[in-house]
């Protein structure tokens, strides 16, 4: 199951070198999703995107746990389990992004989607939204944040760099606009599979 | 450096907000050129505070950041380049997210969207056309109880969607509102009260059995709760045994407790279901779609050999035929079911028939 996200072709400039494919703004590479490939788990899910271990699992735990609705399962664990197939940059923002489609094909009760966005701030202080490897180690700074579908709202945020106050909110902003997209290509892929049955 | 947004509202949406204020506020729709090739534009929300704060709620809370030298208004942040995009997302989320629940029937709904219930309003009063019957507490219509089923949760007035699938919806038999719900695919089992489910006997200790359902905890099931069971005349329950009964207890806070008798105390079906056969898993929706009343599937599957078949609600069915090969067949045909169209199924049951 693929879903292609191309974003608006205004929003990108061209640029004529040849690396760095995607100037400023928003645009975010490839996604790919497929649910349901595993047999014994309960729910599964895959998520392919373009490309400190116990910090990230805390990270998405946290994000996990104030999302679902665990009111409703007391004495009981939910146990999630991410196996990175390959990485090519934005691992955790593809990570949450798994596990929130995970959750969703388990049948969680959940009080909202979430995602997650990463951000890079180049030397020039140029923004750069999901970052392949090589972006995120020429960056000056990396931002994650992971967002709910209601409202916006950010749920978890880790960064790493230098940059200003100012630039946080730009980053926070964009990122906000690029969950938009994330959050429509949930939607299209949860419809595909429903429309199967 | 700093950075503002250019902030386009449309017609529509500025008509919206200034009759929503009721004409004290005006948003400040001016798109004024960027001054410098990094800003983006910039939009002035108004420099006294409330009114600031009235025109962020109205623009749907998005994320604002306070400029160096900004004064008393507060500015939105954005990359340049990224007007256009935050624009759409501005007016997506002052758009309104409830919609209402009529009409996103049968459609695929998400966690986190909210539903409006339809308001009924009484009926019209002796007045004749237009009039309404006088209330003593007026504003607060009456409403129809409308059941919250499976996969919706309420939420003040509204449903908050929980889990993702199909918005379905039954029209109420007698009185009350009907009944909403979602049809989720899922295949994990959560015991609900009165579900007819296939266990499995995993201890047995005094005067209780224990009995795996694929929940979260083992159902218990008292060795009395058989038909025709008394102190002295005890069930022959081994460990291992399918049992076929419902649930009496089921929910969040306490272990599930079921029984193989109904109110009438007679078994109806239920029990230790025999010896042979086959139980495999299925999702929960396929358990669902094979028992609904017009399913065609069991019609043909019935016709081709003669079965004795058994559907637990947590998605176990236990099947049997007079050979292991018709067996596995019939096995392998329901669970593949899920998957197939109509036309395929149709397919196989008729090369199956020939053969």
């Amino acid at each position: 199951m693929e879903g292609v996200m191309q974003t608006d072709a205004k929003m990108r400039t061209e640029s004529g070198a040849e690396s760095s494919p995607r100037g400023p703004g928003c645009s975010l590479r490839h996604f790919a999703c497929e649910q349901n490939l595993l047999s014994r788990p309960d729910g599964s899910a895959s998520f392919l995107q373009g490309v400190a271990e116990k910090s990230r699992e805390q990270l998405i735990r946290n994000t996990c746990e104030a999302v679902v609705l665990g009111a409703l399962h007391p004495r009981t664990s939910i146990t999630v389990v991410l196996q990175v197939v390959s990485d090519a940059g934005s691992l955790l923002a593809c990570c949450l992004n798994a596990a929130c489609m995970a959750l969703v094909d388990a049948g969680m009760p959940m009080r909202a989607l979430f995602c997650g966005v990463t951000c890079a701030l180049d030397a020039e202080g140029t923004l750069v939204l999901d970052p392949t490897a090589k972006q995120e180690k020429e960056a000056r700074a990396i931002l994650t944040f992971a967002l709910d579908s209601v409202e916006r709202k950010l749920l978890m945020s880790t960064t790493k760099g230098l940059y200003s106050d100012a630039e946080l909110q730009q980053c926070l902003a964009a990122a906000q606009a690029a969950s938009q997209h994330v959050f429509r290509f949930y939607r299209e892929s949860l419809q595909r599979r429903y429309s199967k049955s | 450096m700093c950075h503002r947004l250019k902030l386009r509202v449309s017609s529509a949406d500025l008509q919206r907000l200034q009759d929503r204020w009721r004409g004290r506020d005006t948003i400040a729709a001016t798109l004024a050129e960027p001054s410098s090739p990094q800003l983006a534009g910039f939009v002035d929300l108004g420099s006294p505070i409330d009114r600031y704060y009235r025109k962020r709620k109205a623009l749907g809370r998005l994320e604002i950041g306070r400029g160096a030298g900004s004064g008393s208004g507060k500015l939105l942040w954005v990359a340049p380049g990224m007007a256009g995009v935050v624009a759409v997302a501005a007016e997506s989320l002052a758009g309104g997210r409830a919609r209402a629940a009529r009409t996103v029937l049968d459609q695929v709904v998400l966690p986190g969207e909210e539903l409006l219930l339809p308001e009924q309003e009484d009926a019209e009063g002796p007045g004749g056309t237009g009039e309404r019957p006088l209330r003593l507490n007026a504003g607060v219509r009456a409403r129809v109880r409308v059941v919250c089923g499976p996969g919706l949760r309420r939420c003040g007035d509204r449903l908050l969607v929980t889990k993702c699938g199909r918005l379905r919806y039954k029209e109420p038999g007698g009185g009350g509102g009907g009944v909403y719900w979602v049809d989720s695919q899922q295949k994990r089992y959560v015991p609900v009260k009165g579900d007819h489910v296939i266990g499995i006997v995993t201890a047995k200790s005094g005067d209780i059995f224990k009995v795996d359902v694929g929940g979260s905890e083992p159902a218990s099931l008292s060795y009395l709760a058989f038909e025709g069971a008394t102190k002295r005349n005890r069930p022959n329950v081994q460990v291992g045994d399918l049992i076929y009964g419902q649930f009496v207890v089921a929910n969040k806070d306490m272990e599930p407790e079921m029984v193989c008798i109904d109110s009438c105390g007679r078994a109806n079906g239920m029990g230790v279901i025999g010896q042979d056969g086959l139980l495999f898993k299925v999702t929960l929706g396929l358990i669902r779609k094979l028992l609904a009343p017009d399913c065609e599937i069991l019609q043909e599957v019935g016709k081709l050999y003669p079965l004795e078949i058994v559907f637990g609600m947590n998605g176990r069915i236990w099947v049997k035929a007079k050979t292991i090969q018709q067996t596995l067949i019939l096995a392998n045909i329901l669970e593949a079911c899920e998957h197939m169209t109509a036309d395929q199924r149709k397919q196989i049951f008729s090369r199956l028939a020939e053969s």
